[in-house]
């Protein structure tokens, strides 16, 4: 069913009880030209594109538990495109077009809302390193503002611009950046994947691989054997743990991050604000509640909760910027398994086991690129070449020494 | 979590930092030992196992004795087996290459 005025209104002659499914729950068939681990947003953006883009519609989504169970149901919803090396500019830039023409693609209501984002910067030092990267987008074709106090403070009025040690000096705005609705997202790519004949196949979970002649050629599941002329996987925090049934090692660490919510309020945050000084942002969800997060706990979990440090850094973060938030309740508080890449920028290429395609090392960015990642492993799965926007992510480039250390931190994926 | 120091006790694990698996060792050839070396380098550097259970792991008590100390920690529950001081540990001297 197509969703529009019109089904709305017909629904609602019925009192909204004859909506119907939104995807088919399918029992699995023996054999796919392509099967996804895992129904995150990225392994079904991949089906999607896959079947719409590419033509493979014999294809099936696996996930373990219900799809965006994981990192897709667990983000900050927070989409942007401010990255400043060469193969990040091009194709997160790819991935806000694709959120902008998202809702339209879907037939869906993402709730994609181009609020703006502003990272806040707190020295003159920090000016010029965010003038560097603001100037690098542009010339890249993504849009860029560096904004003094006396600007932030028309949007942000509420903000402590006077802390004597981090004063607000200003701050870089990408105004396309925003939010999305993170589960919307979800059932939208799944619902459009369905429509084109993609399985989703949920309660499923891959136990191992099935190899003849070193090629992959199937997976076990705990709802039996499935065939598979190509598998990726997409499973973000678990990239190790389903990689090591193919006997791969990685350049991943799984670390856990922790998110908030504040009971709601008002509207008060325009859109999305970053703390230049130490780790903290913040956003306002529709619902009225503060959305915010800061750094990784800092050391590998597969555990989905963190620990009180953490908490109390992130919400220092937010006293030092955002005094007022001291007076609204701390509502909920849940953690998310990263999949962190040596040097903070993700993996899209094929494994050295034949037939088995990697697409992982999202760290804690993963959301705002779920549309472009979908393409571009479509791309891969399909073509059995890179994309062009994701042929810097291969998985050779640590040996060759071609990371993308957008952080300059190195080899320790907590730093990232 | 908290972390039972040997030399402090247990103490709050926001008095320590975290650097990794302690099972990589640095390899003891050269770095300009060619190819072979190259690739055991790469290992070292980037690859790691991500074990989901308990694994050995190097912690700093930067907040406390200031020593480096070798955790079995598992990674699914945050349950601690045992902390133990690292090689090395309160010496004044540059630990060993990959017991930093």
């Amino acid at each position: 069913m197509k969703y529009s005025i019109f089904s709305l209104a017909r629904a609602a002659l019925s009192s909204h009880k004859n909506w119907g499914r939104a995807w088919r729950d399918p029992t699995p068939k023996k054999q796919y030209d392509v099967v996804i681990i895992g129904g995150g947003g990225h392994g079904l953006a991949t089906a999607y594109f896959l079947a719409k883009e590419y033509g493979i519609r014999n294809v099936a989504v696996l996930e373990k538990g219900w799809i965006g169970s994981g990192n897709a149901g667990r983000n900050t919803t927070i989409i942007r495109s401010n990255y400043m090396l060469p193969g990040n500019t091009g194709f997160y830039e790819m991935s806000m077009k694709l959120w902008e023409r998202m809702e339209q693609d879907l037939n869906y209501n993402t709730m994609v809302s181009q609020r703006g984002i502003i990272n806040l910067y707190h020295s003159d030092a920090q000016r010029d390193a965010f003038a560097r990267r603001g100037n690098t987008m542009r010339i890249n074709g993504i849009d860029a503002e560096l904004l003094d106090a006396v600007e932030i403070r028309k949007i942000l009025p509420f903000l402590n611009y006077d802390n004597a040690r981090f004063p607000i000096m200003g701050g870089l705005m990408q105004r396309r950046g925003g939010t999305a609705r993170h589960d919307a997202v979800v059932w939208g790519y799944a619902r459009a994947a369905d429509q084109l004949g993609v399985d989703i196949i949920q309660n499923c979970e891959v136990t191992g691989f099935q190899r003849s002649n070193g090629r992959i050629t199937g997976v076990e599941t705990t709802r039996g054997t499935i065939g598979a002329g190509k598998v990726g996987m997409a499973v973000a925090g678990s990239t190790s743990r389903v990689a090591a049934m193919a006997d791969l090692r990685l350049p991943i660490e799984s670390q856990v991050l922790q998110a908030f919510v504040t009971e709601a309020i008002k509207p008060l945050i325009p859109g999305v604000v970053t703390f230049g000084a130490g780790h903290f942002y913040v956003s306002q969800s529709d619902k009225g509640g503060l959305v915010f997060g800061g750094d990784l706990d800092g050391y590998n979990s597969y555990a989905q909760r963190g620990n009180m440090p953490v908490m109390e850094d992130v919400c220092e973060g937010g006293m030092a910027i955002m005094p007022m938030i001291g007076r609204v309740r701390l509502l909920r508080q849940w953690g998310g398994i990263m999949d962190m890449s040596m040097d903070g920028t993700p993996i899209i290429d094929k494994t050295p086991v034949d037939g088995l395609y990697l697409n992982a090392g999202w760290c804690y960015g993963g959301f705002k690129a779920t549309p472009a990642s979908g393409l571009v492993f479509a791309h891969l799965l399909a073509r059995d070449e890179p994309h062009e926007e994701a042929k810097r992510f291969r998985l050779d480039r640590f040996r060759r020494g071609a990371m993308i250390d957008e952080k300059g931190q190195g080899a320790q994926p907590n730093l990232h | 979590m908290r972390i039972a120091c040997p030399f402090c006790g247990a103490r709050d694990s926001g008095e320590f930092t975290y650097l990794g698996d302690a099972s990589p060792k640095r390899p003891a050839a050269p770095l300009d030992g060619g190819a072979a070396v190259e690739e055991q380098f790469y290992d070292y550097v980037y690859l790691r196992d991500n074990v989901a259970g308990f694994t050995r792991e190097y912690w700093y008590h930067g907040g406390g004795c200031r020593s480096w100390l070798i955790a079995e920690r598992s990674t699914t529950t945050h349950e601690f087996k045992s902390v133990a001081a690292a090689p090395g540990a309160g010496a004044a001297k540059t630990a060993q290459a990959g017991e930093r």
